[in-house]
């Protein structure tokens, strides 16, 4: 996706794999498994420095949950670099997985189309945090503290570029435009022949 | 207005297994090795009464595992639980759904309760992975509604070759469809019994449309990180973890190796000092009975 959008790209595994980038995006995943492995593999004071640094940071699911001031459960330990509070798993169990159409601020009139995955949500905002998402019954789903990014969806998951062009933005790539038109991607593997 | 909430869909079912890839599942038949596996890095569990290993010690029927204790294995985690029904057998799978486990696994591990029809897994909000041995396979399995796939293997052995052969053939198959003319792409579908949408799908994206890992025999470190240098997106570990001498440390060397299975050296270093692996049956001598792949293709 990133590179479908002019983005250079290449994955974190380990601490100097981080040198030269102007964003990181934490993905989504097992939010217990990321937190073990960032700490055995010395990750977690880099990622924070770079978030401190003024550098772009974006987490998804999984990677929101790593960016959050705190949690609701004692494990696993986020880096704490942003200003919420989060409940991991916040809508159930897999069958209660679902999709949903947001509007969200900074992207334009058109609406997005969200996929939250055992999807975490925001409890708490801070004073410095910006809601750029809600569902209906007000709970924010996207937010944004300057340089910091947090969605409890996975736009990897989607055809719809625009979540990411606005990172890219934020990373000091061209600006985003919000009128220009949807960019739709190559779409992304999971789609298959029978779906509507 | 209140927009559409959709739940069960196959982007919501297949999404999920995206978010496993790079990960490590491990099977688990107590509350205790749940957390075991959750504290070494697992991506989630398999929650069954008996490792295949046992099953192929104690032969008999093998079925789906008692609710009560699949229950007390999804209290004991916050990370998602997978649980197998027999091939075919809906109403297993019906139950499982129920209970809120988190992926149901269609699996061969199990006696067949179907040896003609899988189930048709579009009917499920809950998401389905199945075993394969070939694109053939695959590919039938993800019409009849799977959201992820995993190479079968040959469970509860300890010996990766069959795990191997089979990564190779989807592999190969799928390597083979890229350069296949359009025109031989209809006799291609016609022998591997899939539909020409799907076949045409895997051929533009150039690998199978959902999620595909590796299982059955996976004991080591480096066993994983073959699976995962032969294209695998993930590695299932069954029996290899917990019939192993010390199941924290083999688990979280695992895990390890799956996240930098292209890094010798780390895979060096997390191989050391594990004890011993699961003693394990050399596929090549089973009987033809003993082989668990062969089930319900």
């Amino acid at each position: 996706m990133l590179r479908s959008i002019g983005a250079d790209a290449t994955e974190v595994r380990l601490p100097d794999h981080l040198d030269g980038l102007d964003g990181l995006i934490i993905p989504g995943g097992e939010s217990t498994t990321l937190s073990r492995l960032m700490s055995l593999y010395r990750l977690r004071e880099p990622v924070a420095d770079m978030a401190a640094s003024g550098k772009a940071v974006w987490g998804t699911c999984a990677g929101m949950i790593m960016l959050a001031a705190e949690i609701t459960e004692e494990d696993p330990v986020p880096l704490a670099v942003m200003d919420v509070g989060v409940q991991r798993n916040a809508f159930g169990r897999q069958v209660d997985s679902f999709e949903q159409d947001l509007t969200i601020k900074g992207l334009g009139p058109d609406l997005y189309h969200a996929i939250f995955i055992r999807a975490p949500v925001i409890l708490r905002v801070g004073k410095e945090v910006d809601v750029l998402s809600a569902l209906p019954d007000g709970r924010p789903v996207a937010v944004q503290q300057k340089n910091l990014l947090a969605t409890a969806f996975h736009p990897e998951l989607t055809a719809d570029a625009r979540m990411h062009r606005y990172f890219v933005a934020m990373a000091g790539g061209p600006p985003y435009d919000e009128n220009a038109p949807p960019i739709e991607a190559p779409r992304v593997r999971g789609r298959m022949a029978q779906e509507s | 207005m209140v927009a559409e909430i959709l739940t069960g869909t196959f982007t919501v079912k297949s999404g999920h297994a995206q978010m496993l890839k790079g990960g490590v599942i491990m099977d688990v038949v107590t509350p205790e090795q749940a957390r075991i596996a959750q504290e070494a890095g697992a991506v989630a569990v398999m929650a069954l009464e008996r490792v295949p290993a046992d099953i192929r010690a104690d032969g008999g029927v093998a079925r789906m595992s008692d609710p009560s204790m699949i229950a007390e294995i999804i209290d004991s985690v916050s990370i998602p639980v997978m649980a197998k029904c027999r091939i075919g057998h809906f109403v297993e799978a019906q139950i499982l759904e129920a209970m809120g486990v988190d992926y149901v696994d269609e699996s061969e591990v199990l006696t067949p309760a179907d040896e003609m029809h899988h189930v048709w897994k579009h009917d499920f909000t809950v998401p389905f992975v199945c075993g394969c041995r070939d694109l053939g396979e695959a590919l039938r399995r993800i019409s009849e509604g799977a959201a992820m796939i995993r190479t079968k293997g040959e469970a509860g052995t300890g010996d990766v070759v069959e795990a191997v052969r089979h990564m190779r053939a989807v592999q190969d198959a799928i390597r083979k469809l890229r350069t296949m003319p359009d025109d031989e792409l209809v006799v291609e579908a016609r022998d591997l019994r899939v539909s020409l949408d799907l076949l045409q799908q895997t051929r533009e994206e150039g690998r199978l449309p959902v999620v595909n890992f590796a299982a059955g025999g996976v004991a080591t470190p480096a066993d994983a990180a073959l699976m995962m240098q032969l294209g695998a997106d993930g590695v299932f570990v069954g029996s290899g973890i917990f019939k192993s001498g010390d199941p924290a440390s083999r688990g979280h060397a695992i895990v390890q190796a799956v996240t930098h299975y292209n890094d010798p050296h780390i895979l060096a270093d997390v191989s050391r000092d594990l004890g011993e692996p699961m003693v394990g049956r050399s596929v090549r001598e089973l009987t033809e009975s003993e082989l668990l792949a062969t089930r319900s293709i």
